[in-house]
């Protein structure tokens, strides 16, 4: 009787159909084949020391992808055949799956792109394979994001053209620079930005929050989404992890630059996720747990986890450590009074908090709640009601290097705008903390590029071809916003309404098939 | 000593894996937020492939766990039999 | 130059000057975050300091309770930070103001809605 063949274990398959496909180049030297993998001064000696510990085979990778991709669609049909937009909690939180459509998935397929380059620039195969494996995982997120919100597309404001938004609107340019920043750097530090900084230290505080959020409101498409693209994160996370100890280990000489890119890049993603900070504790009707509390869960405890493991190479936590902890009790207020402030020019609403939102805003931010935030709200409230809801109507300052308005306040004062200054080539330039200005003042020759939204809207850049800003009556806010290709009026102000308390057409229009779905009209 | 944690979707098969993570595990502890379950375990997790495959009744390959994963925090150290979270400190 | 590159790494700054109508002024209200953050706005270097006050301001600031009691005189101004004494009969230009230049003011006794500086 002929014995099966036995079964070879994970480590030798791995072997096999990783590193057994690397080959040393002999018509061309490497250092031409691999012509990116030396020019930001990381020493690697031998790549065969790099380790992935799940140990992923490509053919394996494609059978676990194909299985999670069925579970998403049936999902996703079921969500669609069963009006599922009309389940979740309220039409406000709707308005986080624009934020999510418009200022996320684009950074999915920027993701895609930069690890199919990074992964090709590193001469180790199992780097390269890791890489190539998040590259694909990447370009399927972007492509279930987008079809998974497709069903919001036919029903609500907002949803209609959102790469086109990415490249324009004011805000968008903050999680568009941070991509664009991470991907021109060279392979290594895109590495440390996106695989380390922004997949391991912060990914949880982005997608966790979110999936969770989504299934507490009700959301079964983004659920699913969320959860499906989270099951790659492992990995991700893992692959940034890996790469980080591998660099580390190879040369001390690496330790400086490396602990570099890791005070740059947590101070970079870290003001990426203002947005979900405001996200989690105003955007969501049903609230799964506040910025602060998920901030001291994913970022504290398991981010000081993590730097206690790396001290052992010398690494420190990231120098913007301290004043992240510190700003999270005020950090998701002051964003979403800048989006209040500036709600005419999103294409999303907002809204002030309800008083049972302020309620359980002040339980689970007793420091500075009521003393700072609530008379704000009520003011604002008040104001609405008297036909004058506020909205500012003149273009704000922007950090030179985070892009974001300049709202954030001065380490241990609430009350004091932090401001920044420096000086380049005869030029002032301006950032928002001493973070943006370490970034800035090491590099000022790539932030002189900033592409500032603000800037390019004085600058006549941003209106339609053909628009006459000499032209009688001619309106400058409504040209900028017609190039974002924005519905003015159904897209953007209050939630309740441009007349306040006569609703926006999302709002009456959620109302109003509710009440068909659940009855008899 | 530092907390690694791992979180799944919170699914039908995943109510075996977790019964079996809790059997090999005394000192985890289990976090359920919505639509998903988080194990939390002070230094270390050892996830076993035997216990599982005993929970389901069935044969089980460890890199099955890709598909229902949430999320998870600590070095990792994977092989046939065994799914090791830890930190090193 | 620190940028790690390939090649020469030399790009022209996106903001100069002679890309704006006129020199870009950056201005913020201390103690007042109802306006969420400072203001920019290209101030031609003609406008009076006085008559930027009371007209541009006026329109920018006017929907606060508290701007309609700021007593001018009292205002205390700041440049890049610093105690700064602008001459209010004088242009933005006259003033030293120059592009991308940034002030503050704080007006003594009005810290917001209720105190809380917003």
């Amino acid at each position: 009787m002929d014995m099966p063949a036995k079964k070879l274990g994970l480590k030798e398959r791995y072997g096999l159909l990783t590193r057994d496909l690397h080959w040393d180049t002999t018509y061309q030297p490497m250092d031409k084949v691999f012509p990116y993998a030396s020019y930001e001064g990381i020493k690697i000696h031998d790549w065969s020391k790099w380790e992935d510990p799940f140990r992923l085979t490509m053919d394996a990778y494609w059978k676990y992808q194909a299985e999670k991709e069925r579970k998403l669609y049936a999902i996703m049909d079921a969500f669609a055949q069963n009006n599922g937009h009309l389940g979740v909690t309220d039409a406000r939180y709707i308005n986080t799956l624009k934020l999510f459509l418009t200022g996320v998935s684009p950074l999915e397929y920027m993701a895609h792109r930069g690890f199919a380059h990074v992964g090709r620039a590193f001469p180790g195969a199992g780097a390269r394979v890791a890489c190539q494996m998040q590259s694909l995982d990447e370009i399927r997120h972007f492509q279930t994001q987008i079809h998974s919100m497709s069903v919001y597309n036919k029903h609500y404001n907002g949803f209609h053209d959102w790469q086109h938004m990415h490249d324009r609107v004011w805000y968008l340019s903050v999680p568009k620079s941070f991509f664009d920043d991470a991907f021109t750097a060279g392979p290594f530090e895109f590495m440390i930005a996106i695989g380390f900084a922004f997949e391991y230290v912060l990914t949880n505080l982005l997608f966790v929050p979110f999936i969770s959020g989504a299934a507490y409101n009700g959301d079964m498409g983004a659920m699913a989404f969320g959860f499906s693209a989270q099951s790659d994160e492992s990995r991700h996370m893992t692959l940034g992890l890996e790469m980080i100890k591998f660099i580390l280990e190879q040369d001390p000489d690496n330790v400086p630059i490396v602990q570099r890119w890791i005070d740059k890049w947590f101070w970079r993603g870290y003001r990426v996720l203002t947005l979900v900070a405001m996200m989690m504790d105003y955007m969501l009707p049903k609230r799964v747990m506040s910025w602060k509390e998920a901030w001291e869960i994913y970022a504290e405890e398991n981010g000081g986890a993590l730097f206690a493991d790396l001290a052992r190479y010398g690494i420190k936590p990231p120098k913007g450590w301290a004043q992240a902890c510190a700003d999270k009790d005020y950090l998701s207020h002051q964003a979403w009074n800048v989006f209040y402030n500036y709600g005419a020019a999103a294409p999303f609403h907002t809204w002030t908090p309800s008083a049972q939102d302020m309620d359980w805003l002040a339980a689970k931010y007793p420091d500075s709640f009521d003393k700072h935030y609530r008379p704000l709200w009520e003011n604002y409230t008040e104001m609405a009601e008297k036909g004058n809801r506020f909205y500012s109507k003149t273009l704000p300052m922007l950090c030179q290097v985070c892009q974001i308005p300049m709202f954030f306040t001065e380490p241990g004062d609430p009350t004091k705008i932090c401001y920044r200054e420096s000086e380049y080539k005869g030029d002032k330039y301006h950032t928002c903390s001493d973070g943006c200005k370490d970034i800035f003042d090491y590099e000022p020759e790539k932030y002189v590029q900033s592409w500032l939204p603000v800037h390019q809207i004085y600058q006549g850049n941003c209106f339609e071809r053909g628009t006459d800003p000499t032209a009688e009556g001619f309106d400058p806010l409504i040209a900028v916003l017609q190039w974002y290709h924005m519905n003015i009026g159904r897209d953007n102000f209050d939630f309740n309404g441009i007349e306040y308390g006569k609703g926006s057409e999302d709002k009456n229009n959620f109302e109003k098939w509710r009440a068909m779905s659940t009855g008899n009209m | 000593m530092s907390t690694v944690f791992i979180a799944f979707q919170n699914t039908d098969e995943v109510r075996g894996i977790v019964e079996a993570i809790m059997d090999d595990n005394p000192h985890a502890v289990i976090d359920m937020q919505p639509g998903m379950v988080k194990i939390n375990a002070a230094g270390r997790l050892v996830i076993k492939r035997a216990s599982i495959e005993e929970k389901l009744g069935r044969d089980f390959d460890l890199q099955e766990m890709h598909v229902h994963l949430v999320t998870l925090s600590g070095n990792i150290d994977e092989d046939d039999d065994e799914f090791v979270l830890a930190w090193k400190h | 130059m620190t940028t790690a590159a390939i090649g020469k790494y030399e790009f022209a700054p996106m903001d100069t000057v002679e890309k704006f109508p006129a020199p870009l002024l950056y201005f913020g209200w201390e103690d007042h975050l109802m306006f969420c953050a400072p203001y920019c706005v290209p101030f031609p270097p003609t406008l009076g300091f006085g008559d930027m006050c009371k007209g541009p301001f006026a329109g920018i600031y006017g929907a606060h309770p508290d701007f309609a009691k700021i007593d001018w005189d009292k205002v205390e101004w700041f440049k890049s930070g610093q105690p700064w004494q602008p001459d209010y009969s004088k242009s933005l230009a006259e003033n030293g103001l120059g592009h991308k230049d940034v002030i503050r003011f704080r007006t003594p006794g009005l810290t917001g809605l209720k105190g809380s500086c917003h």
